[in-house]
């Protein structure tokens, strides 16, 4: 079984972001980028299936600028055993994201496809489904619990009501919550292993799929800053308070 | 213009995001056709057309229907595309998972998780975790749009009478089959729709801890959220992470105690009416978005906090 596992280049989860001042968008220059975090999961499930003797090959995908090379570099060293880099010059929508992933997949044929289920800087939660949808292969998201049988994958899904289990024939996507698993570092040894793993590098032109931005964004903006509280010296004054100033209880 | 607003439901009963979704909804256009995909789901048709804002059901009820499965829902509202203007649905798992297999279908680019409404084609969404809003405007022909159930009043439910009209189901998907839901029932409130939410993070150190927030959640009818570092801990299930990846929450009193607010956190409750914070670290993140902040030793606070509560003559439920 060969899986392909997509991964997103974005601003580390720990930075506090700034906007830009004339609000056409997010302050990215000398900014810390690291790996969409929960791709680190669909990594790491991809990587344990192959080691569990179930997978013959792990490839990890990006789609995004040259730079995005190092996440993808970053997959080699936990464990994926070559990576494609699909270059574009801007960024782009999860609708085009999951068209060049379609191309991929053709090329590739994949029986699984694993990603993060939502991408922490644009907080879309779309790409994983709009590839099942192109590819009419069922979708398993927010996944926390991955069980592969014979032709088919049983899967637990985190909802709003608490867990749902659903089984989807394979070939399929699946879109991977934080707590699939524990990610692991990228030992030393790994790293330099992983600087000899191929990266194939595809232009988004020349898979002849239309990119264009659907939604124009029209400007960007802080959200509104809440006016500073203050510190209560006391269990009695904070109920106090509670009860006669903010008149919540 | 129409808008075709798909319901969340399990059978017997609408989800009440629905009816935040169908607000949203009815200030995009007025035409808010609602459409119910289930099994022996009449009650769930009957009960939207009480909803004023709306003015048509369609409801498709087939026992394929049971148990709600993005890839049948998607062939029905597919066929069902082209009379609309917009499609719509609350952005929880529910909708998370739906809409986007909808939009890629009919090639449009969804527009996720909208706090605004600007114009029929133009809405607010927050990025990076609600750090940032973006107006953003969508130049697809459908406009296939997600909302943020708690950045909208639900909708009334009773004074309407919209006709139900019924149509045929789609095919049953073959490549994927629904096995079991582990619903966690509780008579505590809905967390996403709670007045107050009584929160615990990494802090409360265990999950036989978490008996201190149940004991005041009890005493102010509240719901209990948790950080995600308490829900990885195992000290609480997920159904109860407040955050970026979790549940958003809008509370009018959100208590966080050993939570240090962690921008995924606070992404998820700082639209609050009131904060507090408990947390023993004054250097805690938490502190700068809370109303009242207590820096003390939750394990002495929260039963200390019970008995003051337990003090008062009246508390609001």
């Amino acid at each position: 079984m060969k899986i392909l596992v997509a991964v997103k280049r974005v601003i580390d989860y720990n930075v506090q972001i700034r906007v830009k001042e004339d609000n056409s968008g997010i302050v990215t220059d000398n900014v810390k980028m690291s790996t969409n975090p929960p791709d680190d999961n669909a990594i790491e499930e991809a990587v344990k299936i192959k080691e569990a003797g179930k997978a013959s090959e792990v490839i990890a995908v990006s789609v995004g600028e040259e730079k995005a090379q190092e996440t993808v570099r970053k997959a080699l060293a936990v464990g994926a055993d070559r990576g494609i880099l699909v270059k574009v010059d801007s960024v782009i929508e999860p609708l085009a994201v999951s068209k060049i992933l379609k191309k991929i997949v053709e090329k590739e044929k994949p029986d699984l496809v694993f990603m993060g289920k939502q991408a922490i800087d644009d907080d879309c939660n779309q790409t994983g489904q709009m590839l099942a949808a192109l590819l009419n292969w069922p979708q398993a998201t927010f996944a926390s619990k991955i069980q592969i049988k014979e032709k088919s994958l049983e899967v637990t899904r985190e909802v709003d009501e608490g867990l749902e289990t659903i089984e989807v024939n394979v070939p399929a996507i699946v879109t991977c919550d934080l707590r699939l698993n524990e990610p692991r570092y990228a030992s030393l040894p790994n790293i330099m292993k992983a600087k000899k793993k191929p990266i194939e590098q595809i232009n988004a032109s020349d898979l002849g799929v239309d990119t264009n931005p659907r939604i124009e964004q029209i400007k960007v903006e802080e959200p509104p800053k809440r006016k500073a509280g203050i510190k209560v010296a006391s269990v009695e004054e904070l109920v106090q308070k509670l009860k006669n100033e903010a008149k919540v209880i | 213009m129409s808008v075709l607003l798909i319901a969340e439901h399990n059978n017997k009963e609408v989800k009440p995001f629905t009816l935040n979704a169908i607000s949203a909804a009815s200030q995009i256009d007025e035409d808010v056709h609602v459409l119910v995909i289930g099994s022996n789901s009449e009650s769930v048709a009957k009960s939207i057309s009480l909803v004023p804002n709306v003015k048509k059901i369609i409801h498709v009820n087939n026992s394929i229907y049971e148990n709600y499965l993005a890839e049948n829902y998607t062939s029905v509202i597919f066929k069902l595309s082209e009379s609309y203007s917009h499609i719509v649905c609350s952005a929880n798992t529910f909708g998370k998972n739906l809409m986007p297999r909808v939009a890629a279908l009919l090639d449009v680019s969804q527009v996720s998780d909208i706090t605004k409404v600007i114009s029929e084609d133009t809405f607010q969404r927050p990025i990076y975790a609600g750090n940032a809003f973006a107006t953003v405007k969508s130049n697809d022909k459908i406009k296939c749009v997600t909302i943020r159930p708690t950045s909208f009043d639900p909708a009334p439910t009773s004074g309407g009478s919209a006709e139900i009209q019924n149509s045929d189901a789609g095919e049953a998907s073959e490549i994927s089959k629904f096995i079991k839901k582990e619903e966690i029932k509780s008579d505590r409130p809905e967390l996403g729709t709670a007045r107050v939410v009584v929160s615990g993070g990494r802090g409360m150190q265990s999950g036989e801890n978490f008996k201190l927030i149940t004991a005041v959640a009890d005493k102010l009818n509240a719901a209990i959220g948790a950080s995600r570092a308490a829900v990885d801990a195992g000290y609480i299930t997920n159904d109860h992470q407040v955050g970026q990846t979790g549940k958003v929450v809008v509370p009018d009193l959100y208590i966080a105690v050993g939570i240090s607010g962690a921008i995924q956190h606070l992404a998820g409750m700082k639209e609050s009416k009131v904060i507090v914070a408990i947390n023993k670290d004054g250097e805690a993140p938490i502190f700068s978005v809370a109303d009242y902040g207590l820096e003390a030793d939750l394990f002495e606070a929260l039963p200390k906090f019970l008995e003051e509560l337990n003090k008062l003559n009246t508390i609001q439920k």
